[in-house]
Formats: C-alpha cells, structure tokens, sequence
C-alpha cells in the first residue's frame, strides 16, 4: 500500500451520509469542496491564518485546511450549506445580510460558521466576546463593524437555530 | 502536499510497533495545527503519518490527585483554557493557551504538539516553566521524565528519542504563597505568534521569577532573590532598573515581528505589567 493508498472514509455532513474514497495527503477542505462540492467553505491561506475554511466539526469551529480528509473519518460536519439556504436563511445569515456585513462574501462563510460556535458556546456575547470569538477570521472588505453588528444583533435576538 | 502512509494505532503497543516500522523517516500527527503548515509547505515530507488521537492510554484529559496535576498530552488549548482547575490553580497557563492561535486552531492543538514543535515563542512554555513543569516521554523502552527546561534544547528541538513521544505533562500543585501572571507582546492578537511571551511568578519569601519566551533560542527563567521587587517601598523606577538588568540574559533576535533592540526594550515593559498583575493576586490571596 506504500505511496499509493486510498483510504475509505464515512463523514456525515450537514446531516447527509457519505462514504468516500480519499487520498492521504487530501485535506478535509480539498475533499469537501472537490468530492463532496461542498463549496461554501473557501480556501484562502490553507494554513490557518484566515478562517475562510471555517466548518463545525462534531460541534466545533475548526480549519478545514489544517484536517487531513482521513483523519476526520467518522465525525460530523456542518458548513455554512447546513445553516440555511436562499429560501431559508438561518437568523445569523439573515442578520448579516441585514446589516451589510457582506461585500465580496469570501470569507462570510467562514466567519457565519465561527459566529454560530460563539452563538452555541455564549448564547449572550458581549462585544469583546465577538471581536475575540472572530479573531481567527479575516475579511479584507467590511471593516469588520458590521459584521460584529450582525453577530450582536443575532445574540440579543436569542432565536438562533442551532444545528 | 507529498503523499504519505497514514496510520492510525489505537493502543500504544500498536503505536510502540508502528513507530518501530517507520523510524525516522515519520511524523506523529494529534491537533495537527503545525503538521499540515510544514507538510504543506515541504518542510516535512515524512513517508508516514502517524495520527496518534485514537490511541486509548494518550487520551486528552486533566486530572488533579495528590500533589500534582497531569494533562494528557492529547489534551486542547481550548480544553485547557476553560478548564477550572487550570483558572484557579494555573491562571497564568490558562492566559497563556488563551493566546495560542484562533479558536479554531485552539479546538485542535494539543498541548504536546505545542511543547514538542519547541518552538521558542511557544506560548505554553513560558507558563509552564514558572508551574515547574515536567514532562513524560514514553517509548517501547520505557517511561522516563524530565524537567520542561531540560525537554526543550533547542528551537525545534527537544530531548525526544527518535522513537519517543510525550504521555503527559505533570504541574505540581503551586505553594499557595505564590502568584503568577502571563502577558504577551504581538503585532496582531489572534493567530500572530508572539513577539514576546513572558510569565512572571512572586511569593511571599521575597522571590520573583519570569518565565521569558521568544527571546532566545528557548524559554527560560530569570530570578529575583533579594525582595526588590515585591517590596512595596522599593520605588517604581527601581524596580524598573532592577527588572531591566534581569532581562540582559535575553537574547533576542531580529526578525520579522520586531527588531532585538525593541524586544530588549519590551521585556522591562512587559516584565512590570505581569509583576503588577502577579503582585495584585498574591495580595488577594493573602
Ligand atoms: S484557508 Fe483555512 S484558515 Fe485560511
Ligand atoms: S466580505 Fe470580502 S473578505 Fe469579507
């Protein structure tokens, strides 16, 4: 099995069974994203500097880009797909909307899935709670004031859907 | 990324076996924060991975019996910063894995990788050095233990065998006449490695120790024996002269985060922030 090994995986991602083949060296991000097209979480830096990878796995907020595919074998994932879609934006997608905490919506995935660990972890941040909870998210557009609003508003709101 | 075997053992014979098969040419893989970077980037390319989350007697966890307090090398710095027995007895280690990263990359690395990476800003050392840590290596040989100073030789080199890995790492139950503080300098909070990470311990005999990271090769410890710094008549300025001649045994580097003259600079600086802070919770306590 030496170089060439391909190992057979079982994920459950925003609440749908997969059974995949994957390669070794294949991050969770890569498999996600050209596997299972999963796209909502991007690959920006891929060396956990900037979030835009972002996914819950088995609860909690972690880089995608820093998991191998095979390590994750087993565990339960949730991306930006499994909070809402267009027809049905989850309170924190529809409270960054709201706000304007979107421009060109690179890293809002990443930072909508950090944002809803916060929500799951402290139902109740206060402002420093949400600029530490987010530090490990990047976005080189808003200026960050209106994403942290859209975070607040949703914490204040108390009627997050947890998945 | 270079292709590799990936092994994931579930007892630690298996993982004795495994190590014993691929030696030297492999790498252990637990939080895998710092791994996959230096995989990605071709600094390692290993010809096996050995993901060792799965092996039962490495399990995460902290307990407290005795006089002493073990974390298991698996354990997070998410899980350590929010444990409570590390807020009330080892403040300055939770202050220190707080700054550890993103929270993203605090819910998977562990404590072991952080200490065996030895990087010398790694922000766990520092703080554990002041609790006098000590450190379990275990191998199909054996177990032995060492004293953190003497666990982390050299920038990313530590005492490990080839065939070594770390079981866990024991703090002693601090002297409850002792306070400690950490405080950190860095160009950007989050994800940033530190510019400078410094912990600093004061008892109530008159004794004051700083812990100081990322300003030399390894962490390492500075003392305090004459009470000059815990006295509450010796003068701000002082104080400052006495903290500042401590830190000449920094050795601190140039690089991109800040120059070595700045860092000499810092270290008086941040050297006084964390003795006010150690000092305020020696007070409360007494
Ligand atoms: S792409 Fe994963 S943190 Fe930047
Ligand atoms: S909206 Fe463009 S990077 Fe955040």
């Amino acid at each position: 099995m030496e170089n060439q090994a391909i190992y057979s995986i079982s994920l459950i991602v925003n609440q749908k069974p997969y059974s995949i083949k994957v390669l070794p060296e294949h991050t969770l991000l890569d498999v996600l994203r050209d596997q299972l097209d999963i796209t909502g979480p991007k690959e920006c830096c891929g060396v956990g500097e900037c979030g835009a990878c972002t996914i819950l796995m088995n609860g909690k907020a972690v880089n995608a880009c820093l998991i191998l595919a095979v390590e994750a074998d087993g565990s339960n994932l949730v991306t930006i797909e499994g909070l809402g879609g267009k027809d049905n934006l989850s309170p924190l997608q529809q409270a960054f909307v709201d706000a304007g905490a979107v421009q060109c919506g690179f890293c809002t995935p990443g930072m909508i899935m950090a944002a809803q660990y916060l929500i799951n972890t402290n139902p109740n941040p206060t402002e420093e709670d949400v600029r530490l909870g987010l530090e490990g998210n990047l976005c080189r557009c808003t200026g960050y004031s209106r994403i942290i609003q859209a975070v607040l508003s949703v914490a204040q709101n108390k009627e997050h859907n947890v998945p | 990324m270079r292709t590799f075997s990936y092994l994931r053992p579930t007892n630690l014979s298996t993982l004795f076996a495994m190590i014993q098969k691929s030696a030297p040419d492999y790498r252990l893989l637990a939080g895998g924060t710092d791994l996959l970077v230096r995989l990605k980037s071709g600094k390692f390319s290993p010809n096996t991975i050995i993901d060792i989350k799965g092996v039962t007697e490495l399990q995460s966890g902290i307990n407290m019996e005795g006089s002493t307090l073990t974390i298991g090398a698996l354990t997070n710095m998410a899980t350590l910063e929010s444990e409570k027995s590390i807020l009330e007895t080892y403040p300055a280690l939770a202050e220190a894995v707080h700054n550890v990263g993103s929270i993203q990359i605090r819910n998977r690395a562990s404590i072991a990788g952080n200490l065996c990476n030895a990087s010398p800003a790694a922000d766990s050392a520092p703080a554990l050095l002041i609790y006098d840590a000590r450190v379990t290596c275990i191998s199909a040989r054996g177990e032995r233990q060492l004293p953190l100073a003497e666990f982390i030789v050299g920038p990313g080199k530590t005492a490990l065998a080839v065939d070594e890995l770390v079981k866990e790492i024991i703090l002693p139950i601090p002297a409850a006449n002792q306070a400690a503080a950490f405080t950190r300098l860095t160009r950007r909070k989050g994800v940033d490695l530190a510019t400078i990470s410094l912990c600093c311990q004061v008892n109530t005999s008159g004794i004051t120790r700083f812990a100081l990271g990322a300003v030399g090769p390894v962490p390492f410890i500075v003392e305090e024996k004459e009470g000059i710094l815990t006295s509450g008549t010796v003068s701000l300025e002082d104080k400052k002269a006495c903290i500042s001649e401590l830190m000449e045994k920094a050795t601190p580097i140039s690089d991109v985060r800040a120059s070595k003259e700045y860092r000499q600079a810092m270290l008086t600086v941040l050297g006084l922030r964390a003795l006010s802070t150690a000092l305020e919770r020696l007070k409360a306590i007494q």
